[in-house]
């Protein structure tokens, strides 16, 4: 499969009418008029183009080894002289070795799954490489449907269509999940930048989008001012997750759900400094959520 | 018989609400063992490793997949912690630079880009997408909106005029599947958009990957999106 797409490159502003000697290198590559909210979205004018695939991995029903690769020596040759040549191998070798161990041997399951997927957990958890649910938690393919952001944050309806409100209408509505469990984790990049943030206009994406938690950045301020920097963070850390199951009941479907008792909200703080884990639940019927925004929490546990 | 209706009724009550413990013990029981088991095999077995870690995260790749719950990349291509920053949302997009709209996945990326400096992005389609169908058959086949999923769709659309302008005459599912790849490419395309990603790729720091999972027939394709220049024509 080689997908191309190629534009042309006459209106590069290195394409003008004055000299150019032939020893120029641009530095300047791009020139981009972005245009949003319109079916065409980008306008840069520069060459662009899809290596054919390296490699296509085939899991069949014969024994191990027996593999397809495509691409002629041209190709080959092609990814060779590219960096990525090992990371092209390397993925290779994770994806046989997944298949060989997992995929084949429970080929019936994975052709189950293929046909729909029943997940009764949705889990919102941060984008940090050290925290993957999957991992950590060992949800196995079909398990969890899984939303990861910086933070782990679930900005409230009233902030208006996002990525995370949408994979929350889809787990909702659409895969009816019975479970959202809402992960922090200790030493979150995001919180200490929520944490830090000098003034709330901030041309930063990382500042716009920690935002969404500055109630738990009040809170923390205001229980935890007397705490060095670093154990506020840990302390606006827990808050976060607190605040992102109060912005889950802003949304009618979701508060509907969790009162009838067929959704449950759950919080967790994974800390990988002692490999700890703790667990609370979100008690519905015990929370008085009209007077105040706190709530009441059952089923706290800490694994260690 | 008004006593044996509220009877009734408070009995059907307590049976929901201990059908409902029920479900969610299983559910404790179910996160709790996993965690155990993590502990136990993996974290205590490599101490060194796992206290490094916690010390600072310096993956190598940005990781974009979907939520779908088929579709793990650290089931798949077996990431160990500390490798990708992951990012994961419906039919794994990358939206075009925009500071007021997009700030949850512009933030991801400036993190990964400009903090953590990451050497590779690679952007994870997979079949049977289930934000893809949707984009594809909605609003054509005259169902009821869903507010937040049609909206974040929308970055797609590309993707989607593009397959069914050139595919036409393809079935539904194929359709899908080839708009599956297309907006992966779509995408890469709109990685560029974002200045830090420009500038890396510039400097050839940064490597701009698509990956496709197809857990049907159990392959996995990978690809490179490569930019490059012609050398200029010089116009006297």
């Amino acid at each position: 499969m080689a997908i191309v797409a190629s534009t042309s490159l006459s209106k590069h502003p290195l394409f003008s009418s004055s000299f150019l000697p032939a020893s120029t290198t641009p530095t300047k590559i791009f020139s981009s008029k972005l245009r949003f909210r319109e079916t065409e979205q980008i306008r840069f004018r520069l060459s662009t183009f899809f290596n054919n695939p390296g490699f296509l991995l085939m899991a069949s029903k014969e024994p191990v080894g027996l593999t397809t690769e495509l691409g002629s020596d041209k190709i080959e040759t092609a990814v060779g002289v590219e960096n990525g040549c090992g990371m092209f191998d390397e993925m290779k070798h994770r994806f046989l070795s997944f298949k060989k161990k997992k995929f084949m041997e429970n080929l019936e399951h994975y052709l189950n799954l293929s046909n729909a997927q029943t997940p009764k957990f949705m889990v919102i958890a941060c984008a940090d490489s050290r925290v993957c649910p999957s991992y950590i938690l060992g949800f196995h393919p079909g398990e969890a449907f899984i939303v990861r952001n910086v933070a782990n944050m679930v900005p409230p309806c009233e902030s208006g269509p996002s990525e995370t409100n949408a994979a929350l209408e889809f787990a909702v509505n659409s895969l009816q999940v019975e479970n959202i469990l809402v992960i922090g984790h200790s030493r979150c990049g995001g919180i200490r930048a929520l944490m830090s943030m000098e003034d709330e206009a901030d041309s930063s994406f990382i500042q716009n989008w920690v935002v969404v938690g500055k109630n738990a950045r009040l809170k923390t301020k205001s229980a935890a001012h007397n705490l060095s920097f670093d154990h506020q963070c840990r302390h606006c850390e827990k808050e976060s997750i607190n605040c992102s199951l109060l912005n889950l009941l802003t949304y009618s479907w979701i508060e509907e759900k969790v009162e009838k008792g067929t959704l449950s909200l759950h919080g967790g703080y994974y800390d990988f400094i002692d490999c700890t884990f703790e667990k609370w639940t979100l008690d519905y019927e015990g929370s008085n959520l009209k007077e105040s925004d706190k709530f009441a929490v059952r089923s706290q546990s800490f694994w260690c | 018989m008004a006593k044996q209706y509220t009877e009734d009724l408070i009995s059907g009550l307590k049976k929901d609400l201990r059908d409902k413990e029920e479900r969610d013990d299983n559910a404790v029981e179910r996160i709790k063992n996993g965690f155990i088991r993590f502990k136990t095999c993996k974290f205590d077995k490599c101490p060194k490793y796992f206290q490094e870690l916690a010390e600072g995260q310096h993956p190598k790749f940005l990781v974009f997949a979907c939520s779908d719950s088929r579709v793990s990349p650290s089931h798949v291509l077996d990431f160990q912690p500390g490798e990708a920053f992951m990012v994961r949302n419906i039919a794994n997009l990358v939206p075009p630079f925009d500071q007021l709209r997009y700030t949850g996945v512009g933030a991801a990326i400036e993190y990964a880009v400009s903090s953590l400096q990451v050497e590779n992005i690679l952007v994870i389609g997979h079949s049977r997408c289930g934000g893809i169908e949707r984009l594809m058959s909605f609003p054509e086949n005259g169902s009821a909106p869903f507010d937040f999923i049609d909206d974040w769709m929308k970055i797609a659309l590309p993707a989607k005029l593009k397959i069914k302008a050139e595919h036409s005459c393809l079935s539904s599912e194929e359709q899908n599947a080839l708009c599956e790849r297309e907006a992966v490419n779509l995408s890469l395309v709109n990685l560029l958009s974002y200045p830090y990603v420009q500038k890396a790729v510039a400097d050839q720091t940064l490597a701009l990957r698509g990956g496709y999972y197809d857990f049907v027939k159990g392959s996995f394709e990978l690809w490179q999106l490569n930019t490059e220049l012609s050398p200029p024509i010089i116009i006297p």
